[in-house]
């Protein structure tokens, strides 16, 4: 192993890391607010094919982005119109959105694949920064989506824990009924949660499109959105937790397909286990905590909530 | 910011109820109450449960809508749709069942809803602080709730109401999760706020506890006002106890005097943990013989239901020994304590004691399932047949034996669940609120079915909120109140005076008679 290889892992990493961040950040706003998306697949897919397809007609990368997120939210709302507005069962609801989104991904995409890329995010430029050894490839030569998870996990961190908003989300995700007596609409709080949660997921699509693998296949998200659901668990559904497991999680990804050039003996498949079985070892300690201390889990996800009089 | 209180002053009325009604389907809750409250007074608000006071507070803080009546604020007329309207008008409520966030630090719960944009919680800490010490009340804004004891928490409870600077405080029954200690604390803080000008209003049926704190007291009995703004100072315990319990009814034929035989459940200084954490029960000892119906009187929430399902084998006793027919049950699981031969008809009806979504025949045969079976399948005949039978013998008036358990009626609901508990000729049946909610047909035929166990040679135990059935029923009554046996009646010679006022006040432990 030299020191370009090495880099090269090291750069992976970051990107792969910053992909998970995004549809992991956005799977914790919905969560937190009470609503499990088990749908981060699906509008991943739907990110991905509409900031392509709106890469190729009208060339612009960032117009590109912003269609991805719009139509990630949007897909995101079926579920917030089932489970939150109808009180449906969120995990077949959840389930339900990520065969739409992959089966709505590849119909859209049909006309598209192989097609060279319309729009790219390229690399930003730091200057020097960019220059400084090790850090300056690895760190300062990133896709702008990159730096993007980087502001959106500090951004949903604050909002979280010092926003009159946070707060009321957060009351939504562990006492409905608490935050409907407090005077804020639970209603409202889980339906604007899970549709940030589905523009975030649209952006980690989108990157995926714009830059990572600028180009169209069926399949592209590849799983990573179920990395992303365990990532809210492995980090305990705190934003800067889970952005020290998105690296990690993001390392299992860049170091797969090296192995084999690394000369290492392991094989690829147990890798990408990996994440799982850590978050399952996080679940175990979790509840055996759990008979200390209540769960870092908000204590009304999955539960929907309708206001009853006697 | 205290102000030397003139008279014109204390004597200004902060809430004003006038003939509120409000019926709840197949009950009056309230049927013409009226409540007036001064300014810069603590008033009780006194009942037995179901008086009405909860729904009437309900009404007062926005939960509820009356269906008539006028309710003012401060000379003026309100109509709340929402709790949130209420507290914008000064009425803030703090419930039986406290609504906090328990992974929440202290200033979090008592900020949610009234937050700025932006929170410093540093600053919001210190607010909270401020306003905590201002009023006596010592909790941590800082501190996550969850550690916090059921004590601390209901000052949480305050200051949230206090937070949104309330004037007329309402608590529902808040002494319930407080020792002794702690009532005499909160009658301080209670005090301290009523003197800064606002006025409380405290639910309660404990007597003694509520001539300490309040300066009036209203009662009601069965949705109507039987007593308005009484001046405690001058008014007896006793005499409020009557007011609260009523005057005798005719007491019905008792049914022919039993004939005790062995002892066939008996309990040895049991206890168990309630769903608060805290002892819901203590060194509770007493036997029930074969042949006897032995009743268990008290207010709703003070031990009754937990003793019973510890009985059943459905909650896990922490102390103490439980011995049925001769042989210790105390580690016993449920389905062993029913085969054994004890029956259970729990209070919950379609919560714990039939599942509702499930057909009649399948709720029929969930007890004895085993015996409707070839191999590992349940057979639909044998099934089917001996839900019929079940249904024939107990009088069920039911449609689709395949229909759903919850189309039943209520009284027929009861049908089910006593025959299907009653039908494997137990020797022991613990029967808690067996009657409650059920028409006067109902209530004949559940009675006589006990009636009939008793007659049979089984030792009963009935849990019931309705003294008249117990003192007409029971052959020994039995009075709990703060999960300990106040007292042994004999229900031929006791008065209900008598039997009242060892459920409402909870003075040393008379010997057991």
């Amino acid at each position: 192993m030299n020191e370009a290889s090495l880099i090269g892992l090291l750069f992976a990493t970051v990107s792969f890391g910053a992909l998970l961040y995004l549809a992991a950040l956005g799977e914790l706003l919905a969560e937190k607010a009470g609503v499990l998306n088990l749908g981060v697949e699906g509008m991943m897919a739907i990110g991905a094919v509409t900031a392509f397809i709106a890469g190729v007609e009208f060339q612009n990368p960032w117009l590109a982005l912003i269609i991805a997120m719009l139509s990630g939210a949007l897909l995101a709302s079926v579920h917030g119109f089932f489970t939150v507005g109808l009180g449906a069962e969120q995990v077949v609801s959840g389930l339900s959105l990520t065969i739409l989104g992959l089966g709505l991904a590849a119909y859209l995409g049909k006309g598209y694949v192989g097609l060279p890329p319309g729009a790219e995010l390229v690399p930003v430029e730091w200057g020097r920064l960019s220059d400084l050894p090790w850090v300056g490839p690895i760190l300062f030569n990133q896709a702008p989506i990159v730096y993007l998870a980087l502001l959106s996990g500090i951004a949903v961190s604050l909002i979280l824990s010092s926003t009159r908003l946070g707060l009321a989300l957060r009351a939504a995700g562990e006492s409905a009924s608490s935050t409907d007596s407090a005077g804020h609409s639970v209603l409202g709080l889980r339906l604007a949660a899970v549709a940030a949660g589905g523009a975030l997921a649209g952006a980690s699509g989108a990157y995926l499109t714009l830059s990572i693998t600028p180009q169209w296949a069926e399949g592209v998200t590849a799983g990573r959105g179920w990395i992303a659901v365990a990532l809210v668990i492995f980090g305990a559904w705190r934003p800067s937790r889970v952005g020290w497991g998105a690296l990690l999680f993001g390392g299992t990804l860049a170091l797969k397909p090296r192995l084999q050039t690394f000369g290492v003996d392991f094989s690829p498949i147990i890798l990408s286990m990996l994440p799982y079985i850590l978050t399952l070892l996080i679940l175990l300690i979790i509840s055996v905590q759990a008979r200390k201390r209540p769960s870092p889990a908000p204590a009304a996800l999955g539960l929907a909530y309708r206001r009853e009089e006697r | 910011m205290t102000q030397p209180s003139s008279p014109a002053d204390s004597g200004q009325l902060s809430v004003e109820l006038t003939d509120i009604w409000k019926t709840f389907p197949g009950v009056v809750a309230n049927a013409g109450v009226g409540l007036a409250v001064r300014r810069r007074s603590i008033h009780a608000l006194l009942g037995e449960n179901g008086a009405g006071k909860s729904t009437l507070m309900n009404i007062l803080a926005g939960v509820y809508h009356p269906d008539s009546g006028e309710v003012k604020i401060h000379g003026l007329s309100h109509q709340f749709r929402n709790p949130a309207d209420a507290l914008s008008a000064g009425v803030g409520m703090v419930h039986q069942e406290f609504r906090l966030i328990p992974s929440f630090s202290v200033a979090e719960n008592i900020v949610l809803g009234s937050a700025p944009s932006i929170i410093n919680n540093r600053q919001v800490e210190n607010d909270v602080a401020d306003m905590a010490r201002k009023y006596g009340l010592k909790v941590d804004p800082a501190q996550p709730l969850w550690q916090l004891s059921m004590g601390e928490r209901q000052k949480v409870e305050i200051l949230k109401v206090l937070w949104r600077d309330a004037q007329v405080l309402i608590l529902d029954e808040p002494t319930t999760v407080l020792t002794p200690s702690e009532v005499d604390e909160l009658g301080e803080i209670l005090r301290r706020m009523a003197d800064d000008g606002r006025s409380i209003i405290f639910i309660s049926h404990k007597l003694h506890e509520v001539s300490g704190i309040c300066d009036e007291a209203t009662v009601l009995r069965q949705g109507e006002t039987v007593a308005g703004s009484l001046d405690m100072a001058t008014t007896a315990q006793d005499e409020l106890a009557r007011l609260m319990v009523g005057a005798a009814p005719a007491i019905a034929a008792r049914p022919a005097a039993a004939t005790p035989g062995k002892p066939l459940l008996e309990l040895q200084n049991l206890s168990a943990i309630g769903d608060r954490g805290v002892n819901a029960f203590s060194d509770v000892s007493f036997r029930i013989h074969a042949g006897e119906i032995v009743g268990i009187a008290g207010v709703a929430g003070n031990g009754q239901r937990e003793l019973a399902d510890v009985i059943a084998g459905l909650r896990l006793s922490n102390n103490g020994t439980l011995i049925m027919d001769g042989t210790d049950i105390t580690a016993v699981s449920a389905h062993r304590r029913f085969q054994s031969g004890l029956a259970y008809i729990p209070e919950d009806r379609l919560g714990v004691g039939l599942a509702p979504r499930l057909s009649i025949t399948d709720n029929a045969i969930l007890r004895v399932y085993r015996q409707q079976r070839r191999g590992p399948f349940i057979v639909a005949e044998k099934a089917l047949s001996y839900c019929a039978d079940l249904v024939k013998r107990f009088g069920v008036r039911s449609g689709d034996p395949d229909g759903p358990i919850a189309a039943l009626s209520g009284g027929n609901l009861q049908r089910l669940l006593v025959g299907r508990e009653l039908d494997g000729k137990p020797s022991v049946v613990v029967a808690s609120q067996p009657t409650r909610g059920l028409d006067v047909q109902g209530v004949k035929a559940i009675q006589d079915l006990l009636l009939d166990q008793r007659n049979s040679g089984a030792a009963v135990m009935m849990i019931s909120e309705d003294l008249d059935e117990l003192l007409t029923l029971t052959d020994r009554l039995l009075v709990m109140e703060g999960g300990v046996i106040r007292g042994e009646f004999d229900p031929r010679t006791v008065s209900r005076h008598e039997v009242g006022m060892a459920m409402l006040s909870d003075t040393q432990p008379s010997s057991q008679s």
